[in-house]
Order: C-alpha cells, then sequence, then structure tokens
C-alpha cells in the first residue's frame, strides 16, 4: 500500500486555504444523521468533541477519568504558542512554521506545520471568548514569555497551569454541547478495540469501567484523541492511566503507526528519588527563562556536595560551569528540549551530578532574583535598597511568575529552592511519533482518525515548548472539524449503523476473551513487575542515546519480557467490577508490543535527528563535535509501519518528506 | 517507617463496607501518599487478596482525581496539597492513619476510596460556560483589555480542580465553593457578563437539586481546599445571585 499524504498542490502559504474552499462539506441537517465517536477528552479530543457538537453532528465522547476535566492535557504548564506578534519583535505565521519545522530537526511534513502555524492565532482569540484567563500585562493586554528554541516571545500563559485553563476551556465547550443533548459522555469508559465495516471504521468496543460491562458503540466515523505512549518507560511525566491502547488497538487494525522512536526527554523535571517511584515531575520550561543550568567545574565539589560537605550556595561563579551557555552562547539556557537533556546526561555520564544518584544538575534563580529585585526597587524608587530588600523584592517577583512550580518542587524535594537552587534531570514526557495520518488527520484506515499527541505529524523529531497544546486544540477546534466533513459527505444516505452484526461480535468476543484470560490467569507476577522491567529496558536501551547493540537487545529482552507476561502475570479480582488492576494488565500488554516497535524503528533509522540521538551518528570534528548528525540523504522520510502479527514483523512504509519552503541545514542553537 | 492503615473498603455502590486494618512497613518518607499506597496494593496483590481501589491519575496535584479523607482531613494533614502530593515526611513511624473516602450524599462511594463526583460535572453543564462558538471567529484576543487585577483573580478562581475536597471536608456537604469559583471565574471577566444572571441561577439550582447543603460560612472548606480557593468566592456568588434574582 502506497502512503498518500494527500498535501493539496499550490504555495504553502494558500494550501490550507484553497483546499478548505474546496472540500465537499455536509449540510447541517444532514449532519444531525451522522454519528462521530471521540476517545479521550484532552485538548485535542474535548476540543474536537466540543466543535463537532455544535456543528450538528451527534458526538459520543469516550474517557476513561471520572470527568472530561481530568484528562492529561491538564498538567501542561507553560504555555501555548501563536504567531500574534503582539510584542512585535519579528514573529510571523512564516517564522512560527520555520522554528517547528527546524525545532522538529526537519523530519516533520512542511504543509501540516504551515497549517498549524496558521490557526495558531484563532486557538488565542477562540480561548480568550470563552473566558480562558490569560496572563496579562497591567494595560490589560494579554503578556507573552519566551521558550526554547525560538527568538521571540510568542508563549501565552495562565500563571503555571495553561494547560489546565485551556483544558477547562475545551470542558466548558464540551459541557455546553452536553447539556444541549450533542455530546453523550462516557466517562469512565474505555476503548478496547476498533471495529471495521467493509473497511471503514464504524464503531468501537468500550469497556464500562465501574460495572465491568462490554458495549458496542457504533459512528460514522472514529475519532482517536488519546494522547501519548510515554508510560512506556515505566516512568514518566504522564498521568499513571495514560497508555497506547487505542492508538495501538487501531495499528492492529490497520492504522500505520508512524517514527515511534521520536520521543522527548524533558529537561526539567524533579529527579528520581527511589524504587517506589511511581511517577516524575516535570516543571515548566518557563523555568529557563529565568534559571540558569549548571554543573560545580570541579570534581572536588561534586564530591563535596554529594557528602553534604558543601552547599551549592556555597560555589563562587568561578568554581561553575554553566556548560549550557558555554557550549551554546547565542541560545544558551533556552535550547531545545532535546539539546537541553542531552547536555545535563553529558555532564552527569562524566560525573558531575550533584545528588546521591549523580542523575541531578542545578537550576539556579539566584541572579534572576537580584536582577528582578534591582529592577523593583528603581521601579519603586528605593535609592538606598539594601540586599535584604533586593532579594524580598525579586523573590516576590520570581513567586509572581513561577509560585505554583516553586511550592510544587519544595512539596516534592523538601528543599526552598527560593533560597537553593533547583535540582533537575530529564525525563520522558511527550512522544512525537504516533499514528500516521495524511492531511485530512485521516488514518490508513477510512473513516479513522487521529489527532493530538496520539498522532504523529506535526513536531518531526523533537516538539518545541508550548507546542503541544497549539498542535491539540488546532486539531480539534480547526482542523478536524473542516476535513471529516470531506468523508462524511459521503455518508448522508447511510443511516445508523447497526451494532448488532459479525463485525461488532467478533471484536466484542475478542475483548470479551483477552479480560477472560487475565482475571482467571494463575500467574505469579504483579502489572507493575512487568511494566517496571519493560521501561527500565526502554530507558537504559531506548533512552536519551541510543546505538545498535543496545536496539537489538532491547527487541529481544522486550520479546522475552512479554512472553513472560503472559504466561505469568496475576490479576486479582474479577471481570465484571471496578478493578483498576485488569484496566493495567491490558494496558501493559500493548506496552509490551509497542515497545518492541519502538526499538525496532530506532534501530532502523540510522541517523540522529531531534529526540532520537543514535550514538554512530555523532559530528566528529569542527564546531559541532558531538552533536547530533542527521543523514538528509537516506532518512528524510516518515517511517510508517504496518503491522503483521509480531511486532518485529512489521513492515516499514516510507513517506518522503519534501522540503520546499525551508533549507535543510545542520540544526544550531550556537 | 511502619504504619497501621485503617481503610474503608466497599465492594461497589451498593454493598456495605467497613473498615480493615492493614500494616505496611519500610515506608520511605520520601514516598508520596499513593506511592505508600501503591506499596499497600503490591502485597495484598502478592497475598492474593483484593487490592484497595482509589482515584488517581496525574500525580501531579493538578487532574483532581485522588480524593482521600485521611485522619479525618480532606487531602491529609498538609496544607495546598492534593493526596498525591502529601508525602509520608508528614507522618511518623508507628502512626495509625484513617482512610475514607470523601463523604457525601451527593458523591456515593463507587468501590473503596473511589467516589461518584459527576454531579459536579452536572452543575457546570447548567452553566459552566460561555456561549460562544467554537469557530475562532472572534474578535481579537487583545480587542478587550482586562484589568490586570480582574484577570488575576479570574485566574485565582479558576485554578479550581474539581476534587470536591470542599463538599467532603463541609459540616453540611455544601458546594458552594466548587460552584462560587467557576460563578467568580465569569463573573469578574467581560466575556461572561452576557449570561451572567442565568449563569448563576440555573448552576445553584443544579447545585441544590443534586443534594449539596448550604453554606454556613464556618470556613473549613478554604482551609482544606488544595488549591487555596477563597471563600471571597462564596460571597461573590451570593452576590451575583442576588443581582440575578432581584
Amino acid at each position: 500500500m502506497a502512503l498518500d499524504s494527500k498535501v493539496p498542490k499550490g504555495p504553502i502559504k494558500d494550501k490550507w486555504t484553497d483546499y478548505k474552499n474546496k472540500i465537499n462539506l455536509v449540510n447541517p441537517a444532514n449532519k444531525r444523521h451522522i454519528d462521530v465517536i471521540v476517545v479521550g477528552t484532552g485538548l485535542a479530543g474535548g476540543s474536537a468533541a466540543a466543535t463537532l457538537a455544535e456543528l450538528g453532528y451527534n458526538v459520543k465522547a469516550f474517557a476513561y477519568q471520572d470527568s472530561p476535566r481530568r484528562a492529561h492535557s491538564i498538567a501542561a504548564q507553560g504555555g501555548i504558542n501563536a504567531a500574534k506578534n503582539y510584542q512585535g519583535d519579528g514573529d510571523s505565521t512564516y517564522r512560527l512554521f520555520y522554528d517547528t519545522v527546524k525545532g522538529g530537526d526537519y523530519r516533520s511534513r512542511e504543509a501540516n506545520v504551515h497549517r498549524l502555524a496558521e490557526v495558531s492565532t484563532n486557538i488565542i482569540d477562540q480561548c480568550v471568548a470563552q473566558g480562558v484567563p490569560f496572563a496579562r500585562d497591567y494595560g490589560g493586554l494579554l503578556d507573552n514569555r519566551s521558550f526554547g528554541g525560538v527568538l521571540v516571545s510568542r508563549t501565552f500563559y495562565a500563571k503555571g497551569q495553561t494547560g489546565q485553563q485551556l483544558l477547562l476551556g475545551a470542558y466548558s465547550a464540551m459541557n455546553r454541547q452536553i447539556a444541549r443533548g450533542k455530546i453523550e459522555m462516557f466517562n469512565r469508559h474505555e476503548m478496547l478495540d476498533l471495529v471495521k465495516v467493509d473497511g471503514k471504521a464504524r464503531g468501537i468496543i468500550a469497556r464500562n469501567l465501574i460495572t465491568g460491562e462490554i458495549e458496542r458503540h457504533s459512528a460514522h466515523a472514529v475519532v482517536i484523541a488519546s494522547g501519548g505512549y510515554g508510560n512506556v518507560y515505566f516512568l514518566s511525566t504522564n498521568a499513571m492511566g495514560s497508555n497506547v491502547s487505542a492508538g495501538w488497538k487501531i495499528h492492529k487494525k490497520g492504522a500505520f503507526f508512524a517514527n515511534p522512536c521520536y520521543t522527548q526527554i524533558h529537561p526539567t523535571c524533579i529527579p528520581r528519588s527511589g524504587d517506589y517511584q511511581s511517577k516524575l515531575t516535570l516543571m515548566s520550561e518557563s523555568l529557563r527563562n529565568d534559571g540558569r543550568i549548571w554543573v560545580p567545574k570541579n570534581m572536588d565539589d561534586v564530591k563535596a556536595i554529594r557528602e553534604g560537605r558543601k552547599k551549592p550556595t556555597d560555589l563562587s561563579e568561578d568554581e561553575r560551569d554553566y556548560y549550557l551557555e558555554r557550549r551554546y552562547p547565542a541560545f544558551g539556557n533556552l535550547v531545545p528540549r532535546d539539546v537541553a537533556s542531552r547536555a545535563a546526561k553529558e555532564r552527569c555520564d562524566a560525573g558531575y551530578g550533584v545528588n546521591a544518584t549523580g542523575e541531578a544538575v542545578y537550576l539556579d534563580f539566584a541572579s534572576a532574583i537580584i536582577r528582578y529585585g534591582e529592577e523593583q526597587a528603581k521601579v519603586k524608587n528605593m535609592t538606598n535598597a539594601s540586599d535584604a530588600d533586593i532579594q524580598t523584592l525579586g523573590k516576590a517577583i520570581v513567586k509572581a511568575k513561577y509560585g505554583n512550580l516553586f511550592q510544587m518542587y519544595e512539596k516534592i524535594v523538601d528543599e526552598n529552592p527560593y533560597e537553593t537552587p533547583m535540582m533537575i534531570y530529564p525525563a520522558v514526557h511527550y512522544t512525537m511519533g504516533g499514528v500516521w495520518v495524511d492531511y485530512n488527520l485521516m488514518t490508513t484506515v477510512p473513516g479513522l482518525y487521529c489527532i493530538g499527541e496520539a498522532n504523529f505529524s506535526d513536531h518531526g523529531a523533537n516538539r518545541l515548548g508550548a507546542s503541544a497544546l497549539m498542535q491539540g486544540l488546532a486539531d480539534g477546534y480547526f482542523v478536524l472539524p473542516y476535513t471529516i466533513g470531506d468523508y462524511l459527505s459521503d455518508d448522508i444516505r447511510t443511516g445508523k449503523i447497526s451494532t448488532d452484526t459479525k463485525e461488532f461480535e467478533a471484536a466484542e468476543n475478542e475483548v470479551k476473551e483477552r479480560i477472560e484470560f487475565f482475571v482467571n490467569n494463575k500467574g505469579t507476577k504483579s502489572v507493575d513487575y512487568f511494566h517496571k522491567k519493560l521501561g527500565k529496558v526502554m530507558w537504559e536501551k531506548c533512552g536519551m542515546s541510543r546505538n545498535e547493540k543496545g536496539l537489538k537487545e532491547a527487541m529481544v529482552e522486550i520479546k522475552a519480557i512479554r512472553e513472560e507476561f503472559w504466561k505469568e502475570v496475576s490479576v486479582p479480582g474479577g471481570a465484571h467490577e471496578m478493578n483498576p488492576e485488569l484496566e493495567k494488565a491490558g494496558r501493559v500488554a500493548d506496552f509490551l508490543e509497542l515497545g518492541e516497535l519502538f526499538a525496532k524503528d530506532a534501530l532502523t533509522r540510522e541517523e540522529s535527528c531531534g529526540g532520537h540521538f543514535r550514538e554512530e551518528s555523532a559530528e566528529e570534528s569542527g564546531p559541532q563535535k558531538g552533536e547530533a548528525k542527521r543523514n538528509d540523504e537516506a532518512f528524510a522520510f516518515v517511517s510508517a509501519w504496518e503491522y503483521k502479527g509480531e511486532p518485529a514483523e512489521a513492515v516499514l512504509h516510507k513517506e518522503e518528506l519534501e522540503f520546499n519552503d525551508i533549507e535543510l541545514k545542520q540544526r544550531s542553537y550556537k | 517507617m511502619n504504619l497501621t492503615l485503617k481503610i474503608w473498603r466497599q465492594k461497589d455502590s451498593n454493598a456495605k463496607g467497613q473498615m480493615v486494618d492493614y500494616k505496611v512497613t519500610e515506608i520511605s518518607e520520601h514516598m508520596s501518599f499513593l506511592e505508600m499506597m501503591d506499596v499497600l496494593n503490591e502485597q495484598l496483590i502478592a497475598s492474593g487478596e483484593d487490592p484497595v481501589a482509589f482515584d488517581h491519575d496525574c500525580r501531579e496535584g493538578i487532574c483532581g482525581m485522588c480524593s482521600m479523607y485521611i485522619n479525618g482531613e480532606a487531602h491529609g494533614p498538609d496544607r495546598g496539597v492534593t493526596t498525591c502530593q502529601l508525602h509520608m515526611r508528614m507522618f511518623k513511624d508507628g502512626d495509625t492513619i484513617t482512610i475514607e473516602p470523601f463523604r457525601a450524599g451527593a458523591f456515593p462511594v463507587v468501590k473503596d476510596l473511589a467516589v461518584d463526583r459527576s454531579a459536579f460535572d452536572r452543575i457546570q453543564h447548567a452553566g459552566g460556560y460561555i456561549s460562544v462558538n467554537t469557530s475562532g471567529n472572534t474578535q481579537d484576543a487583545n480587542a478587550i483589555p482586562i484589568p490586570k487585577h480582574d484577570a488575576d483573580l479570574a485566574m485565582d478562581a479558576a485554578t479550581c480542580i474539581g476534587c470536591g475536597a470542599c463538599v467532603a471536608t463541609c459540616k453540611n456537604s455544601s458546594a458552594m465553593l466548587f460552584v462560587g469559583a467557576k460563578v467568580s471565574q465569569y463573573a469578574l471577566l467581560p466575556q461572561g457578563q452576557v449570561e451572567a444572571a442565568d449563569r448563576v441561577k440555573n448552576m445553584v439550582a443544579q447545585m441544590d437539586l443534586e443534594g449539596f447543603g448550604n453554606c454556613t460560612n464556618t470556613g473549613a472548606c478554604e482551609v482544606e481546599c488544595p488549591k487555596g480557593i477563597s471563600l471571597d468566592n462564596i460571597a461573590r456568588m451570593n452576590r451575583e445571585l442576588m443581582k440575578a434574582s432581584v
């Protein structure tokens, strides 16, 4: 099967507008006869459900949480990008497009990214109209901050809770449609399989997580918006329930899975403290606006700090290595996430890590506190401000900007970050890879769409900060509602899809068999045992840097863990009740397959790009020595994998990437 | 540290529940409360018992999914945190910890420590939104300047995570802090004015219908709220309701 991205012809700046003008629409009277299923209610799913319902479709929305408001988009902190150029600092649609393609290390589809940049400004208008309380300046206008990998301030934010406020905005739009009866909301429901009829996506099988009942739901189209698969690493910044199951089930039913190895490892997370750890906590990248990252220059100081003989504040400026500022003078602490994470790993691997595990670096606000304090002293006309005054004034500003993040850090680590530098270390955060979609956001299965983090489309091999929220809402509010009409215009005479068919029955039976297996298997080990074991292999061999030997080992080891899982997994409780262990078992079973494909994809991509760093492919000399080395000749393509039974047997399809509007260059942040 | 846990066990919403004692050992003070619960559950699974069901998801204090009434307080003894952010350093070796679900007539128990908070969603359906379509063809975001002070107050109100700690804490099982926060967010913003009167009336009517109690100004909700939502929001909601009713 040849991949057709369906990118429209014409100049890039006109593609989306021209395309929208020509695609088929469904008239309002007919929309009432068309049902759409949306799986997931985060920014992408929530905004899609609301907009589709508003357009007149009958929407059924599914969330495993007890309310759509709890989807993990809520945890996004720092902000959302939009090319508004309110700051007059040279921003434009083109520049956002360019930054995103470059930030993604030239592995994304130009036309999709340009469309994203175009609709970014609508998102801000839309959200303000919905009552999202973005931060404002004293003139009452919207405020912006900077994020990594760009040279302008285009990030809109609501304190450190931007994801929460945007999600509550989408949730409010959903509530309006739920009240009208246009969205039927299924909370505490998990999709367990896709149902295809005559090759088209026509429904899902879902489990009611309270009663355990297996339900059939039909629709004319199915939209998957189930988020990323970072939990394949066991420890990540994802929510405990975040999973790949919806994406993996559709992969097994014919949807190609693209670039699974593109994972973002976020530089500013709280380091792990022990084996009992259940998840990692991210602190917004916005902290890098004001925090300076460093480790001691001298090994003696590292030892003294680890042994508690010295405190970080005892070290003078000369004794500190601000390694990002040293290596990347142009971008300094605001280099993109993949670059910042690898630089931290490089220092820690060299032995300069500052905590007991040797996996932590400092993020220091001391100079920001003084800078803000001096500024405030001037604003307040305090000509003789003492050092203590300056500290007090500066801390107040830092608190206003990052207060909730500082509080979160203090609660977890039990140290006061206003007085001593924070400790941070990279952690798995976001997956750029995902289900392959065309320009319409449709997968390789007709009538099956995939939006938000769950798809692969816009971020290439590395996502820039504050772009996930932008993509989720762009897909849900402004892209999918148009493109899905083009497909559904053929369904105006189809009528209700019956669930009383052999296709639904077969899918339901398969789901039930698997559940019966889990609750009846007399294994000896818990689900978490296998999940942790998988996570360890993923982190060690498919983590921040990868090599051929490790990846080959990973494939063998993951397969072995999977085989042991199916023999030895123990799931307490029954099928017909609320059973969180049973839910986990199903999700981990899918991670155990995805993990192997992930390693295979990483093995196949013999180049370094973005978050995917192959040790064999680094610059050997010159000013870029040690930096990631892309191979555009051989690897400027999207890897789309077709399921063939075992993950190791997946077949690779290539979507060649064409760059007509941006010149491919070494990504330099020096 | 070694601890005794007294935990509410209830098979489903219709079953009769009871407190059951468990022991956990070698708990690190750096664990979160839910990681301690994970240790207990691993122990229960290993011994062939049914693990304790509890709601949780993000484990970073923002999704509002975790609940638990710990030693007589919603989200336990610390201030400004959810249960997932509560750390074991708040407890001592040898402590007995009592863990109950959030208790309120409007929050029926689903299983063990998990409760049904869908009443909160239904209150939001009654008016927790601004009636603007999602076309993106609205006016430019900077067309209406909003005083920073108002925007900040609206943000403070909007910070509510909908966990229900206020209801669980209140002796009347009142949801007025929750509803007041949403009403306030929109009441403070120019975008929310057009429907303000209907919104507050409909949301309060739904709140009463769900069986939440009234507010008697004890202020316990504000103390236990993990996000520090202020009682001012209840006052603002009452003012909005008065305005809408006269």
